[in-house]
């Protein structure tokens, strides 16, 4: 019975209907995560299967064979690993500190908004474009050679914009609250920015660096592009010498190779027993980025335990 | 220095608190004179005169939209913070005559001789000894003793320190929304300030809460100015010893609370405090 003409009996079958909408949505939704998953867990477990029992002290500790028994990848990880250090030297603070720059301090006008369209583009660049950009500048313009520093410097590059996009999106959810806060009490804007902001930011910034550097350790084709060596039986200096200073960093000038490029050189050979150490390169290449993950998800939990 | 732009008389007798003595004469802490202001090309306050009386409380009330948070915050410049706003008239405080809007009065002058307290409780997201800390910090102040000290007398004060001084070091953010308006309060009072701005400090309390942080003006306002926003009128009525009303970015009426509640000068504000709108 209805006085003002509106349906009164309808609000039971409109119910059921909108129950069995969210219940068919969440059936599609569980059913496309099971087939991503399930595809992804495959893949992984294929490769530990395939790669786990090749890995032991040998394979980490030996130079690369022509005989796959005695072939190991002692110098693709050492030099994916100082690449890593280099990339994450260059493009932390750089990547922090242009955010910060175009978050808090740069002035609205034609110039910043050209700046922020680049950097925005930038992340869409294909990455061999920065190989030859790198091979141009760094190699051949500043005569840096192809070493490990030129491979830090291309990875921070085109991690460069991942940072800087990250910092930007923490600083500015913020609530305002906390900036005027910190203003009201006398803070000038660096106290603002170095007490305040960044402790604040450091999750959502920590979370750009994580996703940027799983990016750079498993980049390829710039590093090719300014002839990283595909075969290497030497490993660069060491960072720490026996003499005073005791740091040493001739290791930036040495020529390199790096996981990836030693899987694709040992996957591009006929006999099936190197595509099996591409395999076991390949989980160690897993590990490393999963243990790069987890301290920065550390850190971030920690990080997040004040913030309550 | 006497104020430059002159008091109400006060009502005979301040019935408010009998048992303090008053200083015969009531100083100005500051004189607004003939305050404008623009959010970009937006006028939201016309030509406003008053002067806020030191050592008491002044309320400005009025309805939403009425432009009262936003004089307050051109008390400390918060409106310099974002772009497109732009001051008319002076602010002076006193007693050395300085301009707070001055377009050669650098916005920290003002900010460090004068305290908030925001609407929501905004503490850091650090420690509630950090949070008191945070002004002195700020200052540049490093000595340890020093700080112990001035936190505990800043919690004190904020009546805060019996319920966290047990756990100074615990996040601020495990307080309730009552403890951390006082914790803000606490913080703003550490570096000693000379004018205190509440901007609608218990629009986000409880009832209960709400009695504690006004019972907390009454103790403060011996010792500090303070200027307070509120929506609510016994709550102005309850705490201030001046009130000012405030209808579409202008000053309508100033004077002792007292009279401004009891017999109003204009009708705009006999109809606001009788309930007739806002």
């Amino acid at each position: 019975m209805s006085e003002t003409g509106l349906p009164t009996t309808d609000g039971r079958r409109l119910i059921a209907a909108a129950r069995r909408r969210d219940l068919l949505f969440a059936g599609i939704g569980l059913a496309v995560l099971f087939v991503a998953t399930a595809v992804l867990l495959a893949l992984v477990l294929d490769l530990v299967l395939t790669g786990a029992p090749h890995i032991d002290l040998d394979f980490l500790t030996s130079y690369p064979s022509r005989r796959a028994s005695r072939a190991g990848i002692l110098p693709a990880w050492v030099g994916s690993a100082l690449v890593m250090l280099v990339t994450a030297a260059l493009a932390i603070p750089f990547g922090i500190a242009a955010g910060l720059y175009l978050e808090e301090y740069a002035p609205r006008n034609r110039v910043t908004d050209v700046i922020e369209i680049n950097i925005t583009n930038l992340a869409g660049v294909p990455s061999i474009i920065y190989g030859l950009l790198a091979l141009g500048v760094f190699v051949y313009g500043f005569r840096l050679g192809e070493t490990i520093l030129v491979a830090g410097m291309v990875l921070a590059l085109l991690v460069l914009p991942v940072i800087v996009v990250a910092t930007r999106e923490a600083l500015r959810s913020i609530p305002r609250e906390v900036r005027e806060a910190a203003f009201a009490l006398g803070a000038d804007k660096w106290q603002t920015v170095s007490m305040y902001l960044l402790p604040a930011a450091r999750p959502g910034i920590l979370t750009g660096i994580i996703v940027a550097l799983a990016r750079a350790i498993g980049e390829t084709a710039p590093l090719v592009t300014i002839g990283a060596l595909t075969f290497i039986a030497f490993l660069p200096p060491p960072p720490i010498t026996a003499q005073p200073p005791f740091v040493s960093f001739e290791w930036l000038g040495s020529p390199f190779t790096v996981l990836p490029i030693q899987m694709f050189n040992w996957i591009s050979r006929p006999q099936a027993a190197f595509h099996e150490l591409a395999a076991a390169a390949g989980v160690v290449l897993l590990v490393m980025t999963l243990a790069m993950n987890g301290l920065a998800i550390y850190i971030r939990y920690r990080a997040r335990r004040l913030l309550g | 220095m006497t104020l430059a732009a002159p008091l109400p008389a006060e009502p005979a007798p301040p019935s408010a608190r009998p048992d303090e003595a008053r200083p015969a004469e009531i100083r100005a802490k500051a004189a607004v004179e003939d305050l404008s202001f623009w959010y970009g090309p937006k006028q939201v306050l016309f030509s406003i005169s008053m002067p806020v009386a030191e050592g008491c409380v002044t309320a400005l009330i009025g309805p939403s939209g009425c432009g009262k948070s936003t004089f307050l915050r051109c008390f400390n410049r918060m409106h310099d913070l974002y772009p497109g706003n732009r001051y008319a008239g002076r602010i002076l405080l006193e007693p050395e005559g300085i301009d707070i809007i001055g377009p050669k009065t650098d916005p920290m002058v003002p900010r460090m001789r004068i305290g908030m307290v925001f609407q929501k409780p905004n503490p850091f997201p650090k420690s509630i000894y950090e949070n008191v800390a945070a002004g002195l910090r700020i200052r540049g102040v490093r000595s340890r003793t020093v700080l112990d000290a001035q936190v505990e007398k800043s919690l004190r004060r904020a009546a805060l320190w019996e319920e966290v001084k047990d756990r100074l070091h615990a996040s601020a953010h495990t307080l309730s929304g009552g403890q951390q308006q006082r914790l803000c309060i606490a913080r703003a009072l550490a570096p000693e300030p000379e004018l205190l701005l509440l901007d609608e400090p218990t629009s986000a309390l409880d009832p209960i809460a709400t009695a504690h942080i006004e019972e907390l003006i009454d103790e403060l306002s011996r010792r500090y100015t303070i200027v307070v926003v509120t929506h609510n009128m016994q709550q102005a009525a309850r705490i201030s010893r001046f009130t000012a009303f405030f209808h579409l970015g202008r000053l309508i009426e100033f004077g002792p609370t007292e009279e401004v509640f009891t017999r109003p000068r204009e009708t705009m504000t006999q109809d606001y405090i009788t309930g007739r709108f806002g």
